[in-house]
């Protein structure tokens, strides 16, 4: 385990590509010698990399191996034999043959002379300066030997440069800049962001967020990559200026997004310093956004609550209680109700945000313990038809490539997906590639950043109606049958026949023709063929999709669709093509794979299967009930109907992210108990008898599992608050309920997941310590693991078509309701918004906005900022209104990150057919303007207050009192 | 028959009174009842005789200059029509004007002969017979003509235009480039704008003979934004071109394509280095690039592209027409052919003077300079622009030749030669030099970013520490020549140290302060 502080080695400049043509051809080794000692490296490796990596330290300040060469600083200038002058090692590649000297007496004085230039206008502070101790300017000043300043007092300087505390994680310093440029490129190369430049020439020449404004003020979008990459302290971390250097730094894994970004938490003792993107983590490869990298304040928010409680009501006020009596309270409990209302009457909820290990121990405490299979998780509320989808169609419930391959991709097409707001990281990937050369498709209704940013232009955007996707997707696969563009060897080859001739019966239909479903879609017919013509025929095609697919009615339909278009041209089993969903939360890929549906043993396994199940039973000592239990939906339906009675929801949220919030505060309402597990007293902790306190990703070891299927340690770096991890927590309420546990540690939860896991056979903590992350699939046949899936064949065998008949969602506008309701994520909020408000990022997105269109808001006399009434055939709320354009007439976009927004008051109940996906992204609304807040609004607002009151003690004690007294 | 008169149209004649010349011509040839035709030709490049006014006679042509608007009068009194001698400003026949007559005009030689627009004219003049002749050659054989004509690259570096175009031909690539640096920022150079105001076809047929040779299908001229008179002659002369079928799709006739634009600089001397003009041209901010990559491996927008100065591209029509030996047949050593080299500052007789290697600058600065404008005796001469040395009379018998000229620390340059008197200070000159490096920086690389900063601070404070000072500055100035990423600060030095190495008196502690030496 890493555990000792030490920045990571820098080599200085990238590992070189060769050009990528149909496959990378391995590039030849140059041999040369530097100082005398041999070196041999990839052609177009740098002088300066190949120094470095033969352990020979050249002085450099403006070369880094995370960005291009940029040979501004001119300290890494070395002597080549043969050649005249110094040429700056960083910009000189590597040749056959090549002599060459890094450390000379003119060397030296060059160097030495250069440090003296910096210094000349450079503040000589270093002890009481931010980055001492961390300083790479401070380093070569001492590698050249600078000994004095000669330069005359009183020259030009920038020391009194006035400093930009705009931002509130970082603040920029001017006066420290030594104009190396690393930020300016980290924001374009990394980021994408092109936020920074250079202002002035000359020595004038100072870093400039957007046009010389307050960083805030400008594009920057705080990713922190130009603070990560300052040599000085120039970009600094607020965090490191107000606490000083780590002394150690333990890698980790984020818990925000699907994406999974690797960090190095940087600590002093058991408070987190800093979160630095970690270079070797496999999904982010050293980058971060502004959640990951600056949001982690929540962790120690004075909101966490650190005990349990219990009440016997939820109108009486919290009782601060042992864990022990919290958990024999929670278990009597649970057991009282099933003696009264049967074995099916309770149930579980598993976490996205939790570990593998927790959210497997969940499943099997409700199995195993509870003895039904009434456990679902909020993947139900997600990607739910992803995985149906893609176990109907491939074979397996998951995306099929790494993100490393959309370095491979030719053409992308992202469909329903916000990848610049909701998988940043990502995004930035995708950037990097969209600029050296590859097309962009982008199918969303609203014009998503992707569809025209800095040297991004999407070549089509099919901004096509809500609900519409299935008439869209036919239309593609129909466009490439018709015109022929279809890879017939691939399907002859890897696709089920019969199925597959079924298909094409279907999809040859006129009615799929873009002519014919324009006036569903509204999508302009050429556009359509033209794009469908680019993803069949312009090389690798990949796609990436989001909640943009699977939140509707027909959300596996849509799946299924993707992955017939992937399968029709041949786009699946290599690098830089694939079905690649983006999944939302930083475990839901993990969640599922745990076992967490209730047909679904881990690894997918039916728990219909005798085989399966009695592999299980053996291994639990447990008999299993065969028949899957209640969906999450179903549990709100029964708690209504007084069938399901209690409930055990470990970090999750249902109060505020599931649909129809009213329908789910009257199950919550009517359940006998609910057990919440949650770091903070959440929305649907108010509904709670029992709280059990949780512990944050940085306080417990597991491992998460991303959109990419790789499995990634989390490490624990502090304590628990509450002093368990939740782990612990499930462990010691199955333990209550007298089925035993006594794991000594999450490693041994993912052995015992492994042996009972075909698809997790190899999985270890002592292999994830070798490898840095696992891609499942690793067993016998892929024992390092799987980053592409479905190279030679299908995991199903022969990939499926199947048929995918446009059904329209019952949703439909009317007279009453005339507009759609869309709703989305933004950058700096994450889901439910429980972390994310707790932090800074709220600087950014203080409330849940309403875009609408200029017409559909001039026709209702709202103006910009109007408070607005958005109400559907379920329920209203209000919002603040914004008028925009990146909506399309008709259509009204909000995100659900805050509580009081209530977006989940108007949604409706209505659900994929396959996995009852709620259908969040289509809702029939209007909006008019209003001046107060909404019934349900100060309903919530009331009950909010109560609840504080019955948590704080005061009141709440008040108020017992006074019930004793009467 | 028609009276042709022939008034100068370019920047300087005009800054020198031309256009109220031809309008008083014009005036007095109707108040004459003379039917006059008016021509506003290119300049000639004898700018201490603008405006230099010809007109045609049967024994040929009969220059008169410099021409002031009041004297136009009596100009006509004295028998202008028909080429008399009585006037004080009649000046022969211009070709036997020495200054000319003593040139070696192979690239100039058409210029200021007629109308610079016309492409009658031009075509009269030999014009596109370069081109016509690529028209017939494999690329690889006009990039082997260019080759072998010696033709170095004008702009400064001298780089063998020849193996530029080779690496381009040789780099596939299904989008390649001609880019024109016309971005021609050096003190007292002019060359450029001569050909671009005097003779804009010749430019265009040269890039249109680079694009043929190495397989580049758009041109662009990087033109500095101080020059619209060239701006919108070259414009103009593009439009003509293309619709006489030299330009866009089909050229002449044949399958081949080449489209040309001019785009305009923003002012910044930095630009006319290779890299930061691509850059500029790509819409950037003008940073230097780092080589490699080449540009003529990735030049404009990533791809291969041939960056050559007005002059190198200039001199290919020639080359195509009478073949590379007539252009290497002149010049000495490894300098083949003719530098047009442009005489300005304290000089008598300013102007271009095209002439092959090999000619001292002695013979420059009092054959064809006439010594100094003031009087005085000549002191110093810079050569080669801002970031050339400074030479003292010592020197001026070296040949002018690239070689000769680097072994002394100095260089040729773009041609540019500024004469200096002898109330010169050259200690103020070193500090200029670092003064304009600082100004014109791009601020990419330390030396030249901090470097040209504090060396103006350095001189300014030599008196306060002779001896640390002087350690101090000669450091900075190896720091700036072997540290700098580009020739902006690597060659700020040259001034700098000519100026302390051939000029210490000018920068003793006791020195006689500036402009103190008595009027000769």
């Amino acid at each position: 385990m890493l555990h000792i502080y030490e920045p990571e080695r820098d080599y200085a400049t990238p590992a070189p590509l060769p050009e990528y043509s149909a496959g990378y051809a391995a590039l030849e080794v140059v041999e040369l010698t530097i100082d005398g000692r041999p070196v041999a490296v990839p052609q177009g490796t740098s002088v300066l990399r190949a120094a470095a990596l033969a352990g020979i330290n050249i002085p450099k300040l403006c070369a880094t191996d995370a960005l291009e060469a940029f040979g501004s600083c001119r300290l890494c200038l070395v002597e080549i034999a043969g050649r005249k002058g110094y040429p700056a090692s960083c910009t000189t590649p590597v040749e056959t043959g090549m002599a060459v000297t890094t450390q000379t007496g003119k060397l030296a004085r060059l160097r030495r002379n250069v440090m003296e230039l910096y210094i000349s206008d450079h503040p000589l502070d270093c002890l009481t300066c931010a980055a001492n101790g961390n300083c790479e300017l401070q380093d070569m000043a001492g590698a050249v030997g600078l000994r004095e300043v000669r330069y005359p007092e009183g020259g030009e300087n920038h020391l009194q440069a006035e400093r930009d505390h705009s931002n509130p994680y970082f603040s920029f310093d001017p006066a420290k800049c030594i104009v190396c440029s690393r930020c300016v490129r980290a924001c374009e190369e990394v980021q994408g962001t092109f936020a920074l430049t250079i202002a002035g020439r000359g020595f004038a020449s100072r870093v400039a967020a957007g046009a010389e404004q307050p960083f805030i003020a400008s594009d920057c979008v705080s990713c922190g990559a130009c603070v990560q990459h300052c040599p000085t302290a120039t970009l600094m971390e607020n965090s490191i200026v107000e606490q000083g250097q780590p002394e150690h730094s333990v890698v980790t894994t984020c818990a925000y997004c699907g994406v999974g970004c690797g960090f190095r938490a940087e600590m002093k003792g058991e408070q987190v310093v800093n979160m630095l993107p970690w270079k070797n983590g496999g999904a982010n490869r050293g980058h971060a956004c502004v959640k990951g990298r600056f949001a982690f304040g929540y962790a120690t928010h004075p909101d966490r609550v650190t005990t349990p409680m219990i009440r016997a009501a939820i109108d009486q006020p919290w009782q601060v209680v042992s864990w022990e009596e919290a958990v024999a309270f929670a278990a009597g409990r649970l057991r009282e109700v099933q003696q009264q209302y049967g074995r099916n009457s309770i149930g579980g909820i598993t976490s996205s945000r939790c570990t593998n290990e927790e959210t497997y121990l969940v499943q099997k405490m409700v199995r195993a313990a509870f003895g039904n299979n009434n456990v679902d998780t909020c993947a139900r509320v997600c990607h739910s038809p992803t995985g149906y989808g893609l176990k109907m169609t491939l074979g397996e419930s998951a995306g099929t490539q790494n993100f490393d391959s959309v370095d491979e991709a030719d053409v992308v097409m992202v469909i329903g997906a916000n990848p610049t707001d909701g998988h940043p990281v990502f995004a930035s990937r995708l950037k990097r590639r969209l600029r050296s050369g590859a097309r962009l498709i982008v199918v969303d209704p609203r014009r998503i950043d992707l569809v025209q940013s800095p040297h991004i232009r999407a070549d089509y955007h099919l901004p096509l109606r809500p609900g519409t996707n299935v008439a869209f997707i036919n239309a593609m696969a129909h466009v490439i049958v018709s015109e022929g563009l279809e890879d017939r060897a691939f399907i002859e080859q890897r696709c089920d026949q019969a199925a597959f001739r079924e298909w094409l019966q279907f999809i040859r239909e006129p009615s799929h023709a873009p002519e014919q479903v324009a006036a569903v879609t509204g999508v302009d017919a050429e556009a359509l063929r033209a794009a469908a013509r680019l993803y069949a025929g312009g090389g690798n095609g990949a796609i990436y999709y989001g909640l943009g697919v699977t939140e509707h009615s027909q959300g596996s339909t849509m799946v299924m669709g993707i992955a017939n278009l992937a399968m029709l041209t041949g786009n699946i089993g290599r690098e830089g093509v694939g079905v690649n969903p983006l999944r939302g939360q930083n475990n839901v890929q993990g969640s599922c794979d745990m076992g967490s549906f209730p047909h679904e043993l881990p690894g997918y396994q039916p728990i219909g299967d005798d085989g399966v199940r009695s592999q299980f039973e053996g291994a639990w000592q447990v008999e299993l009930d065969p028949e899957p239990g209640f969906r999450i939906p179903n549990m709100f339906d029964e708690a209504l109907a007084g069938n399901f009675r209690a409930l055990y929801c470990q970090g999750e949220d249902i109060a505020q992210s599931d649909p129809n919030t009213r329908h789910v505060e009257a199950a919550l309402r009517k359940l006998d108990c609910l057990i919440v597990q949650d770091i903070f007293l959440n929305e649907t902790a108010k509904f709670a008898h029992v709280f059990l306190p949780g512990a944050s990703f940085l306080e417990k070891d597991g491992t998460f599992t991303n959109a990419e299927r790789r499995i990634s340690r989390v490490r624990r770096v502090m304590t628990p608050l509450a002093g368990k991890a939740d782990w612990e927590a499930t462990m010691a309420l199955s333990n209550a309920l007298g089925y035993p546990m006594s794991y000594q540690h999450p490693a041994e939860i993912m052995d015992e997941i492994a042996s009972l896991t075909p698809s997790f056979r190899g999985v270890s903590y002592t292999r994830l310590e070798q490898q840095g992350s696992i891609q499942w699939p690793c067993n016998e046949t892929a024992c390092e693991g799987t980053p592409v899936m479905h190279v030679d064949e299908f995991i199903r065998g022969k990939g499926l078509f199947v048929v995918t008949e446009y059904v329209p969602t019952e949703e439909k506008v009317t007279r009453r309701f005339p507009l759609l309701l869309t709703t989305g994520r933004i950058l700096s909020q994450y889901n439910v918004g429980a972390q994310t408000r707790r932090t800074a990022n709220s600087t950014w997105h203080a409330e849940d906005i309403l875009e609408i269109h200029p017409h559909d808001a001039g026709d209702r006399g709202i103006g910009e900022g109007d408070r607005v009434s958005i109400g559907s055939r379920v329920g209203e709320t209000t919002l603040r209104a914004s008028l925009s354009e990146r909506v399309q007439p008709g259509v009204v976009y909000t995100t659900f990150h805050h509580p009081v927004s209530g977006a989940n008051v108007i949604t409706t109940e209505n659900s994929d057919w396959a996995t009852d996906c709620p259908e969040y992204k289509v809702t029939a609304v209007e909006v008019r303007r209003t001046t107060a807040p909404s019934a349900w609004q100060q309903a919530h607002s009331e009950f909010h207050q109560e609840q504080q009151r019955l948590l704080k003690g005061g009141p709440g004690e008040v108020s017992r009192d006074a019930a004793e007294k009467a | 028959m028609a009276t042709r008169i022939f008034v100068p149209s370019d920047t300087t004649a005009r800054a020198l009174g031309a256009d109220a010349v031809a309008a008083a011509i014009e005036r007095e040839a109707l108040a004459r009842k003379i039917d006059l035709e008016l021509v506003r030709n290119g300049s000639r490049g004898l700018f201490w005789l603008e405006p230099l006014v010809e007109v045609e006679t049967s024994a040929g042509r009969v220059a008169y200059g410099p021409v002031r608007a009041e004297d136009v009068g009596g100009l006509f009194e004295a028998g202008l029509c028909s080429g008399a001698a009585r006037h004080a400003s009649f000046q022969g026949r211009p070709e036997d004007i020495p200054f000319l007559r003593n040139q070696q005009r192979l690239t100039f030689s058409r210029v200021g002969l007629g109308d610079p627009l016309s492409l009658d004219n031009y075509i009269e003049l030999d014009g596109f017979r370069g081109l016509s002749r690529a028209l017939t050659m494999a690329g690889e054989d006009i990039v082997r003509w260019v080759t072998e004509s010696g033709l170095r690259g004008r702009g400064g570096a001298a780089f063998p235009t020849g193996i530029k175009w080779r690496t381009v031909l040789d780099t596939p690539s299904p989008l390649k480039y001609v880019v024109c640096n016309a971005d021609e920022g050096d003190s007292g150079t002019f060359a450029d704008r001569l050909v671009m105001e005097s003779d804009p076809y010749m430019l265009i047929e040269g890039m249109i003979i680079a694009g043929l040779a190495v397989g580049a299908t758009q041109g662009y001229i990087y033109l500095r934004s101080e020059y619209p008179l060239a701006q919108r002659v070259m414009n103009e002369a593009i439009e003509r071109a293309h619709a006489a079928g030299y330009l866009g799709e089909g050229i002449r006739g044949t399958s081949y394509r080449f489209d040309l634009e001019v785009r305009l600089g923003a002012g910044a001397y930095i630009c006319g280095e290779e890299t930061a003009l691509l850059e500029s041209l790509e819409g950037k901010r003008g940073m230097v690039r780092v080589k490699p990559p080449l540009p003529a491996v990735k030049g404009l927008f990533g791809q291969p592209t041939v960056v050559n100065n007005v002059l190198s591209l200039a001199a290919v029509p020639f080359i195509l027409d009478r073949g590379p030996g007539a252009y290497a047949d002149s010049g000495m050593g490894r300098s083949r052919g003719t530098l047009p080299f442009q005489l300005a500052g304290n000089i008598a007789r300013g102007g271009l003077v095209e002439l092959a290697f090999g000619a001292t600058l002695r013979e420059l600065l009092y054959d064809f300079g006439g010594g100094s404008r003031s009087g005085r005796p000549l002191r110093a001469v810079q050569v080669g622009g801002p970031l050339g040395a400074y030479l003292p009379e010592s020197q001026w018998d070296t040949p002018l030749d690239y070689e000769a000229f680097a072994a002394m620390s100095a260089m040729l340059g773009h041609g540019g030669i500024v004469a200096f008197d002898d109330t010169v200070d050259l200690r103020q000159q070193a500090r200029f030099a670092m003064e304009f490096c600082a100004v014109e920086s791009c601020g990419k690389c330390t030396p030249c970013r901090i470097g040209s900063t504090r060396g103006v601070e350095v001189i300014d404070q030599l008196d306060a520490d002779p001896e640390g000072n002087r350690v101090l500055l000669e450091e900075l100035c190896e720091t700036m020549t072997d540290g700098s990423l580009c020739a902006m600060g690597g060659m700020t030095p040259y001034p700098v140290l000519s100026a302390l190495r051939q000029f210490p008196e000018d920068f003793t502690a006791d020195r006689e302060p500036c402009g103190s030496r008595e009027p000769v």
